[in-house]
This record gives structure tokens, sequence and C-alpha cells, in this order.
């Protein structure tokens, strides 16, 4: 299989970590190789952070460049949009409808661009847009979002669910397990 | 069994077991969870030293006492610890010596882009490169067995996308060791004159042999492809080069970078109508490959600046282009920031409020050179803000001296810090130094230090006092003051810069995201008192915004440090 190609996009803090691990943990399952590549430091936090995670085949460069991606999860609207130049044709985004002010938004130096699922419509890409951090608070708690999105992306991937409940207990620690299973569960329903 | 690892992830599994049985470092992104991992293992005894020259220097002391032992760092650390490097080299080993150094190309994390592979040449130390996370395992063990038979430290080189990668790896068990007997030999290990001139012939004798060595060694491996272009190339760069290019190329993939073979180099060559040499950083292999008269582009398509990619080298060297759709506008840029809640935060909007230069240092604190706090005038390395200062003031005097200061966190401080304010104090500049107590080693994630009373086992430990510390190099005015009282602090730094002694401010709060912190309910913004002055926004909370007209607190990031609510003239912030 050629290889396939992932980026987890968003904003430093958002718990990009733990949905890249679950989703090389069910592609290692499906007996894919599979390569991850991370961004790790205090010193990315609430900064613009990718995670990338390709597999097929055989894999060799763990990252991803512009051109070269089939899906982009995103934590983050403005950061679909930053990274979107990533996909390829015929790519498609599931990003979290969620908004968080940049620095030089905070500032007054620059305005929170408008219409963004619109305008990545029109660029040809085919665009999930969920309210993840809503169904994440509803599962009980806003730092599941991660989870939810994972629940979005596993509807567009052919891969069981039973492979996904599997990732998620070994990847989530267990007093958060059920928490996280009810996350996922409102994402994949979403 | 295979698992998906991180490259460091894999190291530390790679020096389990290969039988280590020390491991001392000091964090450095990309370097850091080597050692953090190897401590999840009992049979390792791991630590953190406070600095990269003390750690190679008791990892070099655990390798005489004749165990494998270890030490990590980032490549400006290996700068820090190039003193004991270059002399071990001469001494050798007794047990094996495995020094890690991540690279980091496009500088993530780092403050300059230098390629580890010249100290290797510069100390005449046999230099590994993995590149994958299977490879940091296989490495790390082999170094341990070419550092005991070829008697030297083995320096393993690793960069960002090597070390912060996941790829599958198989595990094996551990292999105990017994330890070498440690025989007392001033020749081998008093480097003095008289028997550092004969060991200096050792070394240059050593490297004849791993250069032979290196002619055959399997980490060495040539991928005959039958193509008539040839790639040499090492690391995370190997991995682009077979992206990119496949089976279009033949390639010699170099695992051990320092010293390099030679035959091997010209038969390769021999073999291919056109070689490229493809390396991140410097044109290391490069300059070796034209030494020999052997023709071949590198730099010259490639450069010495930033990362690699497959894409790069597709259009380099195919004319291959990726189809790439931009987003039609221009979007704003998302630089990392100060946390909400970050004890930080207070002393830099102090320091530019009134309008202080600040000699700045390494830490999660250099975000205060950013908007809106801008409160930073350079940052070089480790331990530059107090000694820097120091030099500063003593050109410009008083007028200097009085409207400078130099911030350092604890960890830093401890590393290289102390020194800076020895000179302070014993060549009497009336500097002021602010010591960022967070309590914790906070850019590199969380790591305990010599301050925080806990060790990286996560046991209770001896605890520096840095009043007491500060003190007894003889600076008399010490104050503890802290950041979240922003008037407290304003007093500090005002009484302190006018005082006519060198002194140290230590602001003291620990790290928002530590776990061991409470945080306080989230604050709000009362509209009907809010007259949107944008007072609280010269903060640079992430937390706070301007939402229709009005200042807006995200509740889901504020942490109720309350910084804003002193800073509101109206009372528009509440509980």
């Amino acid at each position: 299989m050629q290889t396939k190609s992932i980026m987890i996009v968003g904003v430093g803090g958002q718990g990009s970590l733990l949905a890249s691990r679950i989703l090389g943990n069910v592609l290692l399952q499906q007996g894919y190789e599979v390569k991850l590549s991370e961004v790790h430091g205090m010193s990315q936090r609430g900064g613009s952070v990718v995670t990338y995670v390709k597999y097929g085949d055989a894999v060799y460069s763990p990252t991803v460049e512009k051109g070269e991606a089939d899906i982009i999860i995103s934590f983050e609207l403005l950061e679909a949009a930053r990274w979107a130049c990533c996909l390829k044709k015929g790519g498609s985004i599931v990003t979290s409808t969620q908004t968080l002010d940049p620095m030089p938004v905070i500032t007054g130096a620059a305005s929170y661009p408008e219409k963004i699922v619109e305008k990545l419509t029109a660029m040809g890409i085919d665009v999930t847009a969920v309210d993840a951090l809503s169904l994440a608070e509803e599962a009980g708690s806003a730092k599941a979002s991660n989870v939810v999105l994972m629940g979005v992306v596993s509807k567009k991937m052919d891969v069981d669910e039973s492979v996904w409940q599997k990732a998620l207990e070994q990847c989530v620690p267990a007093r958060f397990l059920e928490m996280n299973k009810k996350a996922f569960a409102l994402g994949r329903e979403a | 069994m295979k698992k998906l690892m991180l490259g460091n992830e894999a190291f530390a599994r790679g020096l389990f077991e290969a039988g280590c049985k020390f491991a001392s470092s000091y964090p450095g992104t990309p370097s850091t969870e080597i050692t953090e991992e190897v401590a999840k293992y009992d049979e390792v005894y791991a630590e953190w030293a406070p600095n990269e020259k003390v750690a190679l220097e008791a990892a070099l002391g655990a390798s005489l006492a004749g165990a494998r032992s270890f030490a990590a760092m980032k490549h400006v650390g290996l700068n820090v610890a190039a003193d004991p490097l270059y002399t071990a080299a001469y001494t050798g080993v007794n047990g094996g010596l495995v020094i890690a150094v991540a690279d980091d190309p496009g500088m993530h994390s780092s403050q300059n882009e230098q390629d580890s592979r010249h100290h290797a040449i510069a100390s005449k130390v046999p230099m590994l490169e993995p590149a994958d996370s299977q490879e940091c395992k296989d490495f790390a063990a082999l170094a341990f067995t070419l550092s005991e038979d070829f008697d030297t430290p083995v320096i393993v080189r690793t960069s960002t996308r090597v070390a912060h990668s996941q790829s599958a790896v198989e595990l094996c068990d551990r292999t105990e060791l017994p330890l070498r007997e440690y025989v007392k030999n001033p020749a081998k290990y008093v480097m003095m004159p008289a028997n550092a001139k004969g060991r200096h012939v050792v070394v240059e004798d050593r490297t004849e042999k791993l250069i032979a060595y290196a002619e055959t060694a399997a980490i060495n491996k040539v991928e005959d492809n039958g193509a008539k272009i040839g790639v040499i190339t090492c690391g995370a760069a190997y991995q682009y080069a077979k992206e990119a290019l496949g089976e279009q190329a033949n390639y010699l993939k170099i695992g051990m970078t320092n010293p390099l073979p030679k035959q091997l180099f010209f038969d390769f060559a021999a073999k291919c109508e056109t070689l490229y040499i493809i390396e991140e950083l410097d044109g290391i292999l490069e300059t070796h490959c034209k030494a020999m008269g052997i023709a071949c582009k590198g730099k010259e398509i490639f450069g010495c600046i930033g990362e690699l990619n497959q894409s790069i080298i597709a259009e380099k060297l195919l004319g291959k282009t990726n189809v790439i759709t931009p987003y039609p506008e221009q979007l704003p840029v998302r630089p990392p920031v100060m946390c909400a809640g970050c004890p930080h935060r207070g002393v830099f909007y102090l320091l530019n409020k009134h309008k202080v230069t600040v000699s700045g240092d390494i830490g999660c604190y250099t975000l205060g050179a950013a908007a809106p706090l801008t409160a930073m005038d350079w940052t070089i390395c480790m331990g530059a803000s107090v000694s820097a200062l120091h030099g500063f003031n003593k050109v410009l005097g008083k007028s200097s001296e009085q409207k400078s200061v130099a911030v350092i966190g604890d960890s830093t401080f401890m590393h290289s810090g102390i020194t800076g304010l020895v000179n302070i104090s014993y060549n009497s500049s009336n500097s002021t130094v602010i010591i960022l107590d967070n309590s914790i080693t906070g850019m590199t994630g969380h790591q305990q230090n010599p301050t925080t009373g806990m060790n990286l086992k996560g046991d209770p430990a001896a605890k520096v006092c840095l009043e007491d510390l500060c003190r007894a190099v003889g600076i008399r005015r010490v104050r503890v003051a802290d950041p979240y009282n922003l008037a407290e602090m304003e007093q500090a730094i005002i009484e302190e810069l006018a005082a006519n002694e060198p002194s140290v401010i230590i602001s003291r709060r620990p790290c928002a995201l530590l776990k061991t912190v409470k945080h306080k309910a989230p604050l709000a913004v009362d509209n009907d008192k809010c007259k949107s002055c944008k007072m609280c926004l010269k903060l640079g909370c992430p937390a706070i915004s301007m939402k229709n007209g009005k200042a807006s607190i995200d509740h889901t990031q504020c942490v109720g440090c309350g910084i804003c609510k002193e800073l509101c003239k109206f009372g528009a912030i509440v509980e």
C-alpha cells in the first residue's frame, strides 16, 4: 500500500500527543509500518503545533510536507486553515470548531479570520467541522476534545471499532478511560 | 515483540538491554526523554546533574569504576561538556562510556543550529548516527561494545526527527554485566603533560584502527539498486532521501559518522555516474569526499540551513514538485506564549513598564522577549544573563546599573548562573539579578533540579537554598518576592535597582502547570465596569482577549492568578 499521511494540528497543550498515540496504536494493530513525528517541550505551549502520522507497507520520512497529507485533524479552526496547504488534492479535514485567539489577535495587531470552514470547502476540501469542545464537556472534560475528534476520524477510516477501543484502553490512563470512551462515542455519532 | 517507541525511548531501551548501570544528564530538547525513560528501569541508576559538564564527568567516573555509563545532552550541552570530552578521549574508559547528543536542525527549541559532528572530529571520539527508533536502540548497545573494544568514549548523535519520532522497535532482554575491575593506572588516567603526550599517540593509533573498522562495519551500509545516481547520507537525511528517490538511487548510509572510511567511499563513488551527498547542517561527509578527490554535489544544492525533507530532495534532484493549494488569505501567526497563570508574566510586565534593560537566559521565560511584553534585550546561552550583565554594567557604569537586570530560571541558575554571580560579587559590579524560581525545570517538560528537593526518580533529595547560596557568594541584598503580587514585585525591582550594591531578587512561585499547584477559580469580566482600556491585554495572557469591544476571559484557560485584576483600574475583573 502507498504510504498515507495524516497531520494532527492544533495549539500547544491541546493534547495532540495522545491523539497521535491512539492513531499510531490503531494503525500498528492493522499491521502497517507506522511512523509518528511529535513536538515536545513546554516551550511549544500556546504555539501552533503539528504531529505527523504516516503508515503503509514501508515508511521512510516521518514528516509530511506541503501537498502530501491525506487527512488533517485539527483541534482549532485557524490551525486547520494554516495547515490546509499540506493537503493533497482530494484530501479531507476533520476540525473542531473551537477558536483560540493567537497573540497577534489578542494584542490587536491582527484579526481572527472569518468563514474558515466556507473558505476551506471552496478550496475543494472535504471538511467535517464538529463542536468537539461541547461534546468533550458533555463526556466529562474539555480536555477530551482530542478523543472526540478521534471518534469523528474513526468513521472515515476503514478500521473496525473494536481496534479503536483496544487502542483507547492501551493509551488512556485507567481512571480516565470511561470518560474518554464516552467522548469517542460522541465523536463517532457526531 | 514490536512496540512503537519514540527514538529517545528506544535509545533508553538500548542502554538498558546493554547492561548500562549509570546515567547522568542535564535536560535539553530533544534529548531529555532518554534519561527520563532510562530512569524507569530499576537496574539503571539515573540522575539529573546540575549541568552537562558535571553529567559527563560523573559518567566518566562511573566508567572508571567499571560500569557501562551514559550521559545525554542537547547539541549546545556538548559545548558545556566539551572540556571533559576532549580529555576523556585521551584517558579512554574502563566500563563503556556512551554520550548521546541531540542536534536540532531547524531550531524547533534551540538558540543555534550547530552540527555536533564537529565535536566528534575535533575530540577524535567515534560517533554513531541512528536514523530511526530501532537504530537508536541498536546503536546505543553497539556504542558500548565499541567503547570497550576501542577504549574510547563513543558519541551517539540524533536529531529532532529521530529523537522525537516513533517507529516500531523489537525488544530484547537485558544482559547483566559484571563491573570491570578498576586498576590504578596513572599513565592512562592522570592527564598531566608527560602522560598526556603518550596518550595522544594512543588516540591517533586508535583512530586508524577505527577507520579500518569503519571500512567494513555493518552500520555503514550500501544499498545497490543498480541506479546511476549515488547518494551518501546519514541520520534523518537518509529517510528523506529514501522517500524522495526510492530505488532511483544507490545509497551509502553512514551509521558511523566519525571517523569515516575511505575505501568504502571510493568504491561506492566508482559505481555511480552522479554522486550526491545528502546531509543536514554542515557538509561533513561532503568535505571528506572532496578531500579525497571524489567528485560530488551537496551543499551547493541543499545548503546548510534548517531541516531537509523529502520534498526538497525530490524537487532539487528530480524536478518533482507537489501540487499545493494555498489558503486564500494571509493568516495571523501563532507563536508560543507564556501559559495563563505563568509566574514569569508579572515580572516581565514590570520590567517592560519601567523600561529596564534585560539580560535574558534560556528557559520558558525567553518568551518575555515576545510582544506585548518585549522585555528582553539579549539571550545567548545557559547562564549568560548573569555574566553578560556584569560586563555590560562594568562598561556603562551607574547609568546602566540602575536600569538593567539579568533574569534567569532556578535550573539555569544552578546550571551556570551561579558562577556569573560569583563574578558580580568578586569583581563588584552593582548588578541586579532576578532568579525566576518556578520550582522546576520548565521548558524541557518539568524535570527536577537541585533547588526542588526531589531527584530524578522522584525521591526526596537535598535542596539548595537559593537565598543562602547567593549570600554565601557575597551578595548581601537578597530578597524574595511573589510575582503574583505586582505591587510587592514592583517595589522590589525599584529598590534593588536603586541600591548601591549587587542584589538578587528571587521571584518565587511554582510553575502553574505543576500538578501540585492548586488553581483558583477562573476570573471573569464585569462588562458594565470594563472601559475597554485594554490595560489587561498588555500582560499578553492567552486567556484574555477582546470580545464585542469588551475584555473577555476564557474560563477554560484562566487559573485565577489575579495579576490582571491587580492591573485593572476599574475593578472590572472579578472572581
